[in-house]
């Protein structure tokens, strides 16, 4: 345990950098490959969207929801039903992740280390503003493994306390952080699932109502898109679904999750 | 070149103990002790921001009595010590064991070695959880570790506390409550005063809570329980 080591600050991430850099998502070895990897990767290596699911955020009255589906695919197998792809930050924030499994939890469980350590170390929270820049240093960091093609992108969520109200943010693969001010989707699914929300959308939606667009988002890019798994009625898998507000974040259950899909499908049965 | 002078090693300990002891005389006390759903952290702390009282981790809480800048600096210490172990582990691998051995292997280290001892006194305290006891450990400036039952008290009276708490602390676990009246009169009974409910710095480690455990009680809320 070193004892004066104050020059890391309050950053989890730096503490690590410095006393194990090989803990460290982003410093493995092979990262810095003696060709410039920057060089190599303006060709085709750069995959251009993360693969494989679909996450995504919706703000409502009460302040955002985040949903994601369970599927994770390894080329054209089915690797996991069960993949839960959106992570509890802290009591008011939320992430989801789309790209590559392992650096994905990775990168949430580090996010949820860092948020900890500092509100710990400094007696109070960061902000809302504060956090989602954080995940964006957090993101540019990954940067070389991006080039390696294993690419981590979140969308992160949050209660801003101060503002009284839900936000947004989403990220490029080089920490650019923008907010988005209604709905976000991201991941192989996620222009389906943007689709169907941009149809759905409108500014004083219901907790309730929020949760149906959700998973009708979801439903509708795995109807699109292989890499996005849809409601499993067989096993009793559902997309899971956090709600973040005022008085904190709560998952959804599944039994709530898994009526409002019966009413969908029974919707589209009767329809056809 | 002059000889260096010679000190006996017996008198130079003598010498930075009894200066680590005068430091930590002048600092106020804390006491911790045992409650029905976990540990009860009282500190006598004037200021509302500047704490004494402090979570590391999921179960487990710090305190520190003596000069704040190097209790402040062993509390960010333990800090990234149970973060980074839970990292590379997981959470339930961070134990209030091995962080109280970290810190009585740090303050003995510079007991020894440097030539300021820190004036500094520091309690560990872990709440069990599923039918384990709770845990904890008072650590003194020159790295002795004390495994305490029941109640532990640290900084400038704290041997006088312990006195007036033997004789009224009785086993088997008080309610909040009780233990919160009777940590304030352990406390006031060596200031000789009567303490405001402002002036006392109140947490708790809570078995009854979700995730992590320890939480501040604010004056208002102290009062309720009180009342």
């Amino acid at each position: 345990m070193p004892l004066f080591p104050d020059d890391y600050g309050s950053s989890f991430f730096d503490y690590l950098a410095h006393q194990r850099p090989d803990l460290v998502p982003t410093a493995r070895g092979w990262a810095s490959a003696p060709s410039s990897p920057l060089e190599e990767g303006r060709g085709s290596q750069v995959p251009p969207v993360a693969h494989g699911t679909t996450v995504l955020a919706i703000k409502f009255q009460g302040g955002v929801l985040i949903a994601g589906d369970r599927r994770a695919t390894e080329g054209y197998q089915i690797a996991g039903r069960r993949m839960e792809k959106v992570f509890k930050v802290d009591a008011h924030s939320a992430m989801a992740i789309a790209g590559a499994a392992g650096p994905c939890i990775e990168m949430a469980k580090l996010f949820q280390t860092e948020m900890e350590h500092y509100e710990k170390l400094e007696g109070i929270q960061l902000s809302c503003e504060g956090k989602a820049n954080k995940l964006g240093q957090m993101v540019k960091a990954n940067l070389p493994m991006v080039l390696q093609g294993l690419v981590v992108l979140p969308i992160y969520v949050g209660y801003d306390l101060k503002r009284a109200e839900g936000r947004i943010f989403k990220y490029d693969i080089t920490g650019g952080r923008y907010e988005e001010s209604d709905y976000h989707a991201i991941g192989s699914g996620g222009k389906d699932a943007r689709t169907t929300m941009k149809e759905h959308f409108r500014k004083d939606l219901s907790e309730d109502e929020t949760l149906r667009i959700a998973l009708l988002a979801l439903y509708n890019a795995a109807e699109e898109d292989i890499g996005t798994g849809g409601p499993d009625l067989v096993r009793g898998i559902y997309p899971t679904a956090k709600l973040v507000g005022a008085s904190g974040i709560a998952d959804v259950e599944d039994q709530r999750i898994g009526s409002v899909y019966a009413a969908l499908i029974n919707e589209r049965r009767n329809g056809d | 070149m002059p000889l260096p002078y010679y000190v006996s090693p017996e008198q130079m300990m003598q010498d930075k103990a009894e200066y680590a002891k005068k430091g930590i005389a002048k600092g106020r006390s804390i006491i911790a002790m045992e409650y029905e759903h976990g540990v009860l952290l009282v500190a006598d702390n004037p200021s509302a921001s500047l704490y004494k009282i402090s979570e590391i981790y999921d179960s487990i809480a710090f305190s520190g009595a003596g000069k704040y800048s190097e209790f402040e600096n062993l509390r960010k210490a333990g800090i990234r010590h149970a973060d980074l172990k839970g990292f590379m582990y997981s959470r339930e691998d961070v134990t209030a064991r091995s962080l109280a051995n970290g810190y009585s292997q740090s303050l003995g280290t510079i007991f020894s070695q440097e030539i300021k001892p820190l004036e500094v006194e520091i309690l560990v305290a872990q709440v069990g959880i599923s039918e384990h006891p709770n845990e904890m450990y008072r650590i003194s400036f020159d790295g002795s570790i004390f495994d305490e039952r029941g109640f532990a008290a640290i900084g400038g009276r704290s041997e006088a506390i312990q006195v007036f708490l033997k004789e009224r602390y009785k086993n088997g676990l008080p309610i909040l409550k009780d233990a919160l009246s009777l940590c304030i009169a352990a406390l006031e009974s060596v200031t000789n005063q009567k303490l405001p409910l402002e002036g006392l710095e109140i947490a708790t480690l809570d078995r009854t809570r979700a995730g992590r455990k320890f939480r501040r009680i604010p004056p208002t809320e102290s009062r309720q329980i009180l009342a």
